[in-house]
């Protein structure tokens, strides 16, 4: 059963990963993106004075783990949206007829954005150490780690979405436009939440990103056994698990 | 290779419930050619989608492949082949990789599936289209490439949604011929549904014709218009003076509520009409009635469905939505 699992996963997989290589422009874009964050957003906090990030290092050891939440939130939607482009089509319906492990769907798919997600932070990291930024190897492994954790389950929430938007896949668009920007811009992604006023701060405090994105400076700052860590872990596998139960069964009611 | 008994869907829509599908009892022996047809909203699409275990039965129970489709799902899709009526490539990938993914799917190596992926690209004449994407290929190219993703794993049960609907008539004619030669070659059992009722007509051994989720009608197209219809007699006569006299005599040859008058038209709906049809005329002659002209024709399966239902299949043509 787990070996036949591995194996529908890798299906998936090299199914949803064989066009990435092919499609240039499409490929420039999405290691593009991070950069643009990273070079026209990454200088204003490096300049802002006053500007003391967790820990009071380098702004880009703040910053780094940041962008890469920021693209564990993005790549999701992604492949939640090209599941609902399958859906409308006929090409997942033919997948579900075949004996593939439903779950397995989910899974792969989401491995595959987690691999661009991957590709993303190996090019973000590269291009930091030499601005300051410095690599704590077993902090990162982990932060990765747990970014493929909590990135497994927004996708399969995502996709959960997708099924429930059929046929037109309206609601998907007009949810994923209003959750995305509440949770990246209360999570103190890309500004610290101790700027705010105290209610932003508590309204942060109920967002699971918030707690993702804490632990990630954490461990890439080094601090592994930062208590911050253990509550982004669980709160990734809270999220991974509501995730594959609520994308598995929509999966299963039929599609 | 079929058996359901009591299969029943309910949809919820809009917090109304619709019985799609209302206690349908079907068996297909293996190596059939079996073509469920019923207009749009009939049923068709969710008794098949049930069967291929994409939806679970509100009620009822079947055995597809000789595994139960609620309690053993996963053995009925290794089993079975299934091209739905929309297109199965995804329209990102290549239409290879489509290929070797779906015998992937089936629990191929690699190896295995890329042979495979070959095979059906020659057997399909999808060779030349390897390397192209699902959207630049025409409608007739596309459905070819269902099938072949249908078959890939040789399966010995096939089902098609409506496999030629939208299709120009080269290339229904075209993906007909794949079918048969399947059929021919493989001996796999093949249950599909349609609208066409000339497809239905000439292609399959067996007719089921369903309508608001009921079967209503199950047998050879040939016997069930024998059955249901019956041979049409159209006689004109010169004058309209004489229709009721001719309509009258016809009435000796033909059940009373076969009969039918209008104008200076008699039709006589009888089991044989090239034999009612010089009876009838003989005795036009001795009743001093003249014939102006005669004809006979065979009965479709359109006349089948309106024996049947009163209503004709291609009034419904279009309305509604897929079921």
């Amino acid at each position: 059963m787990n070996l036949r699992f591995a194996r529908d996963t890798a299906t998936v997989f090299s199914r949803e990963f064989a066009p990435v290589p092919r499609e240039a422009l499409g490929l420039l874009f999405t290691m593009g993106q991070p950069l643009l964050f990273l070079f026209l957003f990454g200088p204003l906090l490096a300049g802002t004075p006053g500007f003391g990030g967790a820990g009071g290092g380098s702004p880009w050891q703040w910053f780094v783990p940041g962008i890469l939440v920021m693209m564990c939130l993005s790549g999701p939607m992604m492949a939640g949206y090209n599941l609902l482009v399958e859906l409308i089509g006929g090409s997942l319906e033919r997948m579900m007829v075949t004996p593939l492990s439903r779950t397995a769907m989910l899974v792969g798919r989401t491995l595959k954005e987690f691999a661009i997600l991957l590709a993303q932070a190996v090019l973000i990291i590269a291009l930091a150490v030499p601005l300051g930024f410095r690599l704590h190897f077993a902090g990162v492994l982990a932060g990765l780690v747990l970014l493929a954790v909590a990135g497994i389950g927004l996708g399969t929430l995502s996709f959960a979405l997708a099924i429930a938007s059929r046929p037109g896949g309206e609601l998907f668009y007009g949810v994923t436009q209003l959750v995305m920007f509440p949770l990246l811009l209360l999570s103190g992604m890309l500004l610290p939440m101790d700027f705010g006023p105290a209610w932003l701060q508590t309204a942060a405090a109920f967002n699971p990103v918030t707690y993702i994105v804490e632990a990630e400076r954490a461990l890439f700052a080094g601090r592994l056994t930062d208590a911050s860590v253990l509550y982004g872990a669980l709160c990734a596998c809270a999220v991974a698990a509501a995730g594959l139960a609520l994308g598995t069964r929509s999966m299963r009611r039929g599609v | 290779m079929i058996h359901a008994r009591g299969l029943t869907r309910r949809f919820t829509v809009k917090r109304e419930t619709v019985e799609a599908v209302r206690g349908i009892d079907l068996d297909v022996e293996a190596g059939r050619l079996v073509a469920v047809l019923g207009p749009n909203g009939a049923g068709k699409s969710t008794t098949l989608r049930m069967l291929t275990t994409l939806l679970p039965p509100t009620s009822g129970s079947a055995t597809v492949a000789g595994r139960d489709i609620v309690a053993d799902p996963a053995g009925v899709r290794a089993r079975i082949g299934y091209v739905g009526q929309k297109n199965g490539a995804g329209e990102n990938f290549r239409v290879r990789d489509e290929l070797v993914t779906q015998g992937r799917c089936y629990g191929l190596t690699r190896a295995a599936a890329d042979r495979r992926a070959d095979e059906m690209l020659d057997l399909l004449e999808l060779r030349p289209l390897a390397a192209r994407k699902p959207g630049t290929l025409s409608g007739g190219q596309r459905r070819r490439l269902d099938i072949a993703l249908g078959l890939v794993h040789r399966p010995g049960l096939l089902f098609l949604d409506e496999p030629t609907t939208g299709l120009d008539p080269q290339s229904r004619a075209d993906v007909w011929e794949h079918i048969l030669r399947l059929r021919a070659e493989y001996g796999t059992t093949i249950l599909l549904t349609t609208h066409y009722l000339e497809e239905a007509d000439a292609m399959a051994e067996r007719v089921v014709v369903i309508d608001h989720g009921r079967i209503i009608a199950d047998g050879t197209a040939a016997r069930l218009k024998n059955d249901l219809a019956g041979d049409r007699v159209t006689v004109t006569v010169h004058d309209a003076a004489d229709t009721a006299r001719a309509a009258a005599v016809a009435a000796r040859i033909a059940a009373p509520d076969g009969v039918s008058a209008e104008g200076v038209t008699v039709r006589l709906r009888v089991p044989r009409a090239d034999a009612a049809l010089p009876e009838y005329l003989r005795a036009l002659e001795a009743a001093r009635v003249k014939a102006a002209t005669a004809e006979t024709s065979r009965p479709t399966l359109d006349d089948v469905f309106l024996a049947l239902t009163g209503r004709t299949l291609r009034e419904g043509d279009g309305e509604g939505a897929a079921a």
